[in-house]
């Protein structure tokens, strides 16, 4: 489709795109990737009045350390956070969900920033960040701000940003040690959205799971982390029946969707399935 | 006659007819060098665009295109009535029976809208983007209708109507048989009955359809580029429809990016870009995007398929009985009505039977029209008879493998007339199917299957397994003509031998990604004994290739293939008389042998065809009388269809905790006759396969109540890439056609025709123990886990 007419600016500075996106009001958009919203505007599913490109700010792209959090630029894109060392090391999970994000041609345009602020619960990175406990570093008209996860998607496609701000970088505690991670996505084709995806780090010791972390994807209208699940999972024994049955509370606080790629029992279903197989792989089960 | 054809790339054998070439098509493409017709800019150029409906069905009260026209850029607007006289009508060509109601279909709605996606206006701008935004300044009244989406209801007494004035809902009723199905059903000990449901699928060609329409050559003439199959075909009906005088209308497809049918067609947009450009003085183009086309393009498939077998207790087969609902759609396009036809003759498939009874009811309803989809008619029906068949297997305890060959027709039989009439000139299926069991290991997964009832494996193996043939390269002219096809099935060929000893030839065949440029380079290289770099193809322009029937139905090399074989003899038998001339020899002593005509007994003297066509050219030493030109012409309609066939078999390994089926392996043998080029014929094959095992797996044109299309984007209709896809095992055999000089049988469509049923009968077969006995298609992996839960076929929900 055709998109209708459009400003466009690319200002080198976080305060630069601030206050383009102020003095354009609320008619503006950020442009990260353009990997979601290009396809909005090309179905002319909106119409905004100026495009803010974010891909001239240097400092938005990369990952760094720094003391017990690994930061990843807002702006840093897919292909780059998978290969990323640090991220790989400390932050394994979120590797392991974003090499499943849509092909390789998808995954050299969209950002981390982009797929965290476009809060699609078919996304595979808001459960990423939820189970991790990442923090969003905002910038806007009243200066810096920090937004927990857990606070950041508010609802379908809507996060706690408020008009004018920009998300920067995403702080992510970095898990050390013995934990290790996996990132279950199921979908029908290789390029799909998740139907259902299970986001799991675990710290095993011996043959105990000291902790789990597990986020969902697409089991409400924003991401959910399976608290249930992880009490059950603390200090229980790492074995298959066990973690079968922690994963049977997986639906708890959950609230699926029914539509064209599942309906809601059949969410359900899958998220007691995959959580027990993202769990058990993430610990080396079975 | 049957042996494994497996050359590896580019050898050269000294016969170009059978090397695996690469085709000369291909550095072109991937260079990006390729003239779409979205590529051709002409001067002055203006660019159309079509306001759609967005309901199914409405009248329209009133449309208002006055403020696009007052927008910056816009060069005119109009709605459906204001075109109305100059669009007429889009026409169809298959009025399958005297009393088929064949509705007006106007290529710009007029009163009532029919489905969503039919166009009610059009803008003209100078650019594509205020085309766009012109579209948003339309304004349009509708008054809501009923939608009819149900084919089974649309039928009902008291059903809302799609043409209020044809006073029914059904398009056509085609009854036709073979032997006395109820005398047969009579007799037998099992009759199994079943239904199945062929849904819609998106035609989803890499490009999509556009129309350049240039109005001032220098001749007078109209000329029409668009990314069609078809464009002989199109050029005639543009005359039939407007009016235009058709030596005034020149058609040209440039490179087309593939079809599978939905290019085989007389768009309302090819039509509306005659008429605007013609009205404007001014060149137009229009091309659709992804979104516009899943409405606005043909879609594929859509029956629902009522079929029932007779057997005796020993699987000797008596019988069989088909019951159809083909949905056609709002309108006919221009084959719609006889797709479900071609199945008619194919259910009786491979199988010997006394009886056959088929009927097919055509159906109205308010969505976007069916057509031609690769295979047409032919998978549906192939999907219903090998599913059905191992349903019969199952009631009787048989091994579906063994209850096929108790059944099929024995290669020693053949010619054989089907109970459906059609001749086959020639097969083996105790070959093919013996050559894919051996790649497969058939009896080594068995046991695996065995095993893992045995332990309750949470996995579960099926195998599937699927026969086919297909009655292709369509077609013979009077076969269509009893059919009530409104033209011919021939096609026409040219050679032109040039002065330098290069050929031009010229094929009324069209291709649109299918490689006819290498492999009729090889015929040509072969029977006129030139180099194959010598060959030039010349197609797709009706001034340059003025005569053709186009490419569709496996038809080109079948039946145009034949046509260049034909123009090729009277080449060299010309080129023999004016070598004997120059020789002094009797002409019934020069022979001619890879290019060069020699004199029996007197080795040295010869010339080369090259030498021949020089003189031609000069003419200074012809035979008395003889006209001094070395070229041809040939068309050729064929006698008989052809009749490839092949055994698909399909391992697919089931989760039934989460109902997702993954195929493990996929093994087919078919068996084309003659291959002019492996390569291209393995192409076909995988892209085949890759087409039919998303109908069973993936793809799925759904509506919803209203008839609104919910999977209108890509985003929502599952096309499968090659990461979702196994690596097939494939391999032939070759039992050359008897009834044409070439033995070739087409393979266009092979692929997507078998692989369909085999992989449903895998998962089927994976799921009996569990009492599952069908599964809708798409089977998706949430249809699984209902079916698994429900026990039914999984096709209550999506
Ligand atoms: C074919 C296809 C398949 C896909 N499949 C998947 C998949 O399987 N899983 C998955 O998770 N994703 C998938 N995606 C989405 C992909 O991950 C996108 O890249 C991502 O959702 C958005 O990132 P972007 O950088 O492209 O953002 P954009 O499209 O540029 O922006 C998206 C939205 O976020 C806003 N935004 C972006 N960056 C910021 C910022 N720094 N601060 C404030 N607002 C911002 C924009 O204004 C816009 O509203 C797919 C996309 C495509 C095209």
């Amino acid at each position: 489709m055709i998109p209708a007419r459009v400003e466009y600016v690319a200002p080198h500075s976080v305060t630069e795109a601030v206050g383009a996106l102020v003095e354009a009001g609320e008619d503006a958009k950020v442009l990260a990737g353009g990997q979601s919203l290009l396809p909005v505007l090309r179905l002319r599913m909106a119409y905004p009045s100026v495009l803010v490109d974010l891909g001239r700010i240097d400092g938005m792209r990369g990952v760094r350390e720094e003391g017990s959090s690994v930061v990843v630029g807002a702006m840093t894109r897919h292909s780059d956070v998978i290969d990323d060392p640090l991220v790989r090391r400390y932050a394994a999970l979120l590797a392991s969900a974003t090499a499943t994000v849509a092909d390789p041609q998808v995954r050299h345009r969209g950002t981390f920033g982009g797929a965290l602020a476009h809060a699609d619960p078919a996304g595979d990175l808001p459960a990423v960040a939820v189970a991790l406990d990442a923090e969003m570093v905002a910038e806007g008209p009243g200066g810096r701000r920090t937004i927990p996860a857990s606070e950041f998607f508010v609802d379908y496609l809507q996060t706690a940003l408020e008009p004018g701000e920009i998300l920067c970088e995403v702080r992510i505690p970095k898990l050390d040690g013995e934990w290790s991670a996996h990132y279950e996505k199921f979908n029908r084709t290789a390029q799909a959205w998740a139907i259902v995806g299970v986001a799991a780090a675990v710290r095993r010791s011996n043959g105990t799971i000291v902790e789990a972390r597990v986020g969902l994807t697409n089991m409400s209208s924003t991401p959910v982390r399976a608290r249930g699940v992880e009490a059950a999972l603390a200090g229980a024994s790492a074995d298959a029946a066990t973690v079968a049955d922690a994963a049977t509370r997986a639906v708890e606080g959950t609230n699926p969707p029914s539509d064209l790629s599942g309906q809601a029992d059949y969410r359900s279903h899958l998220a007691t399935v995959l959580t027990r197989r993202a769990v058990s792989r993430a610990a080396h089960i079975g | 006659m049957t042996e494994l054809l497996a050359s590896p790339p580019d050898v050269d054998t000294g016969q170009e007819i059978g090397r695996a070439r690469r085709r000369k098509e291909d550095a072109k493409l991937v260079n990006g060098q390729t003239l779409w017709t979205d590529s051709i800019n002409l001067p002055g150029m203006a660019h159309f665009a079509l306001l759609r409906s967005p309901m199914a069905h409405a009248r329209i009260t009133s449309v208002d295109v006055s403020a696009a026209r007052a927008l910056p850029g816009v060069i005119a607007a109009f709605s459906g009535a204001d075109l109305a006289d100059q669009l007429g009508s889009l026409p169809t060509a298959w009025p399958v029976t005297p009393e088929m109601v064949s509705p007006p279909h106007p290529p710009l709605a007029v009163d009532e809208v029919r489905y969503a996606g039919d166009a009610v206006a059009v803008v003209v701008a100078r650019d594509r983007y205020t085309a766009a935004d012109a579209l948003e300044a339309i304004s349009v009244d509708y008054d809501p209708l009923p939608a009819v989406v149900d084919l089974e209801a649309a039928l009902a007494e008291g059903s809302p109507l799609v043409h209020a004035d044809a006073g029914t809902n059904r398009c056509y009723v085609w009854p036709f048989a073979g032997g006395d199905y109820a005398a047969a059903k009579a007799a037998a000990d099992v009759v199994v009955r079943r239904r199945f449901v062929q849904q819609r699928l998106l035609p989803t060609a890499m490009e999509p359809r556009a129309v350049v329409v240039d109005p001032v050559a220098a001749s007078g003439e109209i000329t029409v580029y668009s990314a069609t199959q078809i464009p002989h075909v199109l050029r005639l009906m543009l005359a039939l429809t407007i009016g235009i005088p058709e030596q005034k209308i020149r058609v040209i497809a440039p490179d087309v990016g593939g079809g599978f049918g939905s290019k085989l067609d007389v768009y309302a947009e090819e039509v509306i870009g005659v008429v605007l450009a013609q009205k404007l003085g001014r060149p137009v183009k229009w091309t659709e995007s992804r979104s516009e086309g899943y409405q606005a393009t043909i879609h594929g498939r859509g029956q629902i398929q009522d079929i029932e077998i007779a057997a005796r207790r020993d699987g000797t087969i008596l019988g069989m009985s088909v019951d159809l609902l083909a949905d056609m759609g709002a309108y006919l396009q221009l084959v719609t009505a006889g797709v479900p036809l071609l199945g008619a003759f194919m259910y009786p498939a491979i199988y010997k039977m006394d009886a056959y009874s088929f009927t097919c009811t055509g159906v109205f309803t308010t969505k976007t029209p069916t057509d031609a989809y690769r295979g047409a008619g032919r998978p549906e029906a192939t999907y219903a008879v090998e599913r059905i068949i191992d349903e019969l297997a199952h009631e009787l305890g048989r091994d579906p493998v063994d209850l096929r060959r108790q059944n099929w027709i024995r290669h020693e039989e053949f010619p054989y007339t089907t109970i459906a009439g059609l001749t086959y000139d020639s097969g083996n299926y105790e070959a093919a199917t013996a050559k894919a069991l051996a790649l497969f290991d058939y009896d080594g997964l068995r046991a695996e299957q065995a095993a893992r009832r045995d332990r309750n494996d949470p996995v579960q193996l099926g195998i599937g397994v699927s026969t086919f043939t297909e009655m292709c390269g369509l077609a013979p002219s009077r076969v269509l003509g009893s059919l009530s096809y409104g033209a011919g099935g021939w096609e026409a060929a040219g050679i032109r031998m040039l002065p330098t000893g290069k050929v031009e030839v010229v094929t009324g065949a069209s291709a649109h990604g299918q490689g006819h440029e290498t492999a009729w380079s090889q015929i040509a290289a072969d029977l006129l004994g030139v180099p194959f770099e010598d060959v030039e193809v010349i197609h797709g322009d009706t001034q340059s290739s003025p005569k053709g029937m186009d490419t569709y139905g496996s038809r080109s090399l079948v039946v145009g293939g034949v046509a260049l074989h034909l123009a090729a003899g009277k080449v060299v038998d010309k080129a023999r008389r004016i070598a004997a001339h120059l020789l002094e020899a009797s002409e019934d002593d020069v022979q001619f042998d890879k290019g060069v005509f020699s004199v029996k007994g007197s080795p040295e003297a010869k010339l080369t065809i090259q030498e021949v066509a020089l003189a031609t050219f000069a003419a200074h030493n012809l035979p008395d009388g003889m006209e001094p030109s070395l070229d041809s012409d040939a068309v050729y309609d064929p006698e008989n269809f052809s009749y490839p066939h092949g055994t698909h078999l399909c391992a697919v390994e089931v989760d039934t905790e989460t109902g997702r089926s993954t195929i493990r392996s996929y093994v087919c043998v078919d068996d084309v006759g003659s291959v002019i080029n492996p390569l291209i014929v393995e192409g076909q094959v995988h892209g085949g396969l890759a087409q039919g095992i998303a109908q069973a797996l993936y793809e799925e044109a759904a509506y919803d109540a209203d008839g609104n299309l919910l999977t209108g984007t890509m985003a929502d209709y599952l096309l499968p890439s090659a990461a979702d896809l196994p690596a097939f095992v494939t391999d032939r055999t070759e039992t050359p056609a008897t009834s044409n000089p070439l033995g070739v049988k087409g393979v266009g469509e092979a692929g997507t025709i078998a692989s369909t049923p085999a992989v449903i009968n895998a998962i089927v077969d994976a799921l009996r123990p569990f009492g599952v006995n069908d599964l809708a298609m798409p089977a998706t992996p949430e249809r699984v886990w209902r079916a698994l839960h429900g026990g039914a076929d999984g096709g209550g929900a999506r």
